[in-house]
């Protein structure tokens, strides 16, 4: 659980964070968006007091978290950000060891560890551990990044912008891959990005910021239906709603009991991707797969054009 | 079957004849009678006889040694601390105190530290140190401010403590940068050394000096040609060290 407590940061006379106050809950992904600006990568940067606030205060677990050293808190919280910021002189295997290293974790414990996360992130641990960053690609390097934040286990991963320099395709398979993970160590995000997609991606929750202040902090399907301010309801995309609006949820959702003609999609996959699939193949309705391949139902055109109607 | 030589490039090639050279002229220097005996008046010797230019040269490099050696540490730790965020007001005043170490000529250095040292080789310490921090300073400065946003932000973000980052990353990463400034000090001090045996110093001035005074060519000549094979190999290895730094770091 991390706590923003009327956290405001000024420089000056501009107030940059302004009485900022939420809950995070634990487990969850949480995406501040904004534009820039907004202070929104302020704001996380106080969370592992990369920037100390004007004044409130921030709990992690309940615990002020001017508690402990900076140094000690930062290497309880992973932080990964756009550009990775990998240490160029060190081996990959080495950027990933960083944290682990300075709390004096034995050697046998982290080279464990690298090797897991390296075949987590689909990097063969034998061939990758000994390269340098600048060997690897821009995909390669951001997963190091990201990787090199989850070394010690942190309850709590702050991410800046962590997929701003990667190509749509890439970012998808790492939003994708983030998603995977979040499940696998239950980390508890918080990530902060300016694209709208991507918040309704990732988020269980969506922090919208607006001039240094939170304007409305929501689930994403609260967030469609009632924007808090006109600029939440710029920044959503009027014309974007109802596709949004199916992209939070799973086919495996709308599942009708029944068949259906053509090829299968799977349950995983967001109604928008399904919707898509039935607009692009012409067809009423298609059978939906689970994922060792069994049909568990059909999904139809209507139903999917019913739940993309605002939710009365 | 490839050749083993097959690595060597004409450029290592020809630094090592260079130094094969340098060494048997310094430890035999009685095989180069022959081609240096032109250059005298008759009766007059072609090769240095006053003392071992074997000895000379090691003298010499001795002092360039220990000189660049002083100044680096107190450059580095100078940049170090201004470019601290307790010391960065002292920016500005080091650099005007180490720009006048450059600015100053030795010369004068040397004349000034005479009366307070005496003849021999402190004079010639103190104006290669002097002298030799202006580089060292600058490039350190350029290394430590220069380093990649992305990188300093991380170092913080992963709980480094302000040293950690100075030792694991600030310094390794600005180490090229720092040593092409002891690089270039160093091929400086080498030239600058003999003017240090004006004031009795022990180096291969001394070579130089005497063929001035007794009009002996080939005395001046052997003097600069070691200098000049000293500066240009150790120019050329320590360019070398820089790269291969500088290649695993890929900065």
């Amino acid at each position: 659980m991390i706590e923003f407590e009327h956290i405001t940061k000024r420089y000056g006379d501009t107030a940059v964070v302004r009485d900022v106050s939420m809950a995070v809950a634990p487990h969850t992904v949480t995406v501040v968006v904004g534009t820039s600006g907004s202070g929104k990568t302020t704001l996380i940067r106080m969370v592992n007091r990369l920037v100390e606030p004007t004044s409130g205060i921030i709990r992690i677990d309940g615990e002020d978290n001017r508690s402990v050293p900076e140094f000690e808190l930062r290497r309880r919280i992973g932080y990964a950000i756009q550009g990775h910021g990998l240490f160029p002189h060190r081996t990959v295997a080495e950027n990933i060891a960083t944290v682990p290293t300075l709390l004096g974790w034995d050697r046998s414990r982290i080279r464990a560890k690298v090797e897991e996360l390296l075949t987590l992130f689909q990097l063969d641990p034998d061939f990758f551990g000994a390269r340098y960053p600048h060997e690897l690609s821009g995909g390669q390097q951001q997963r190091v990044g990201v990787a090199r934040a989850l070394a010690a286990e942190p309850n709590l991963l702050l991410m800046d912008e962590p997929f701003g320099a990667l190509d749509p395709i890439i970012r998808a398979k790492a939003q994708e891959d983030l998603i995977a993970i979040q499940k696998h160590f239950g980390t508890t995000i918080i990530l902060v990005t300016h694209d709208m997609e991507e918040a309704f991606r990732l988020a269980n929750k969506i922090a919208v910021m607006d001039k240094g202040e939170v304007v409305q902090y929501a689930t994403p399907e609260e967030m469609l239906v009632r924007p808090a301010t006109p600029f939440v309801e710029e920044l959503i995309g009027a014309s974007e709603r109802p596709f949004r609006l199916l992209a939070i949820e799973r086919a495996g959702a709308a599942v009708e009991p029944g068949a259906a003609e053509g090829p299968p999609i799977a349950e995983d996959l967001s109604q928008r991707e399904a919707l898509s699939e039935l607009l692009w193949s012409g067809r009423e309705a298609l059978p939906v797969a689970a994922s060792d391949g069994s049909i568990v139902g059909r999904l139809s055109l209507d139903s999917l054009i019913r739940r993309a109607a605002r939710p009365r | 079957m490839p050749s083993p030589f097959r690595f060597l490039r004409l450029a290592t090639i020809l630094r090592l004849t260079a130094l094969m050279l340098l060494l048997v002229f310094l430890l035999l220097p009685g095989w180069f009678e022959p081609l240096l005996k032109p250059l005298v008046q008759e009766n007059a010797p072609a090769i240095y006889n006053r003392g071992s230019l074997f000895w000379l040269t090691v003298l010499h490099l001795r002092t360039v040694f220990v000189a660049t050696l002083a100044a680096t540490f107190v450059a580095v730790s100078l940049a170090i601390l201004v470019t601290r965020e307790a010391g960065a007001e002292f920016l500005p005043l080091s650099r005007s105190l180490v720009n006048i170490g450059q600015t100053f000529p030795p010369v004068a250095v040397l004349a000034l530290a005479v009366p307070i040292y005496g003849f021999g080789e402190n004079p010639t310490l103190i104006a290669l140190f002097l002298y030799g921090l202006l580089p060292i300073f600058e490039n350190a400065l350029t290394g430590l401010t220069s380093l990649p946003p992305a990188v300093m932000e991380a170092a913080r973000g992963t709980g480094m403590t302000e040293r950690q980052r100075l030792l694991r990353i600030e310094l390794p990463l600005a180490l090229p940068v720092i040593l092409t400034g002891i690089r270039l000090s160093v091929v400086i001090s080498l030239s600058t050394a003999t003017i240090g045996s004006t004031v009795a110093a022990k180096t291969l001035g001394e070579v130089i000096i005497a063929g001035l005074q007794s009009n002996n060519l080939a005395f001046v000549l052997q003097g600069g040609f070691i200098v000049a094979v000293l500066a240009v190999l150790i120019h050329d290895a320590l360019q070398a060290l820089e790269r291969s730094l500088a290649g695993r770091a890929h900065v």
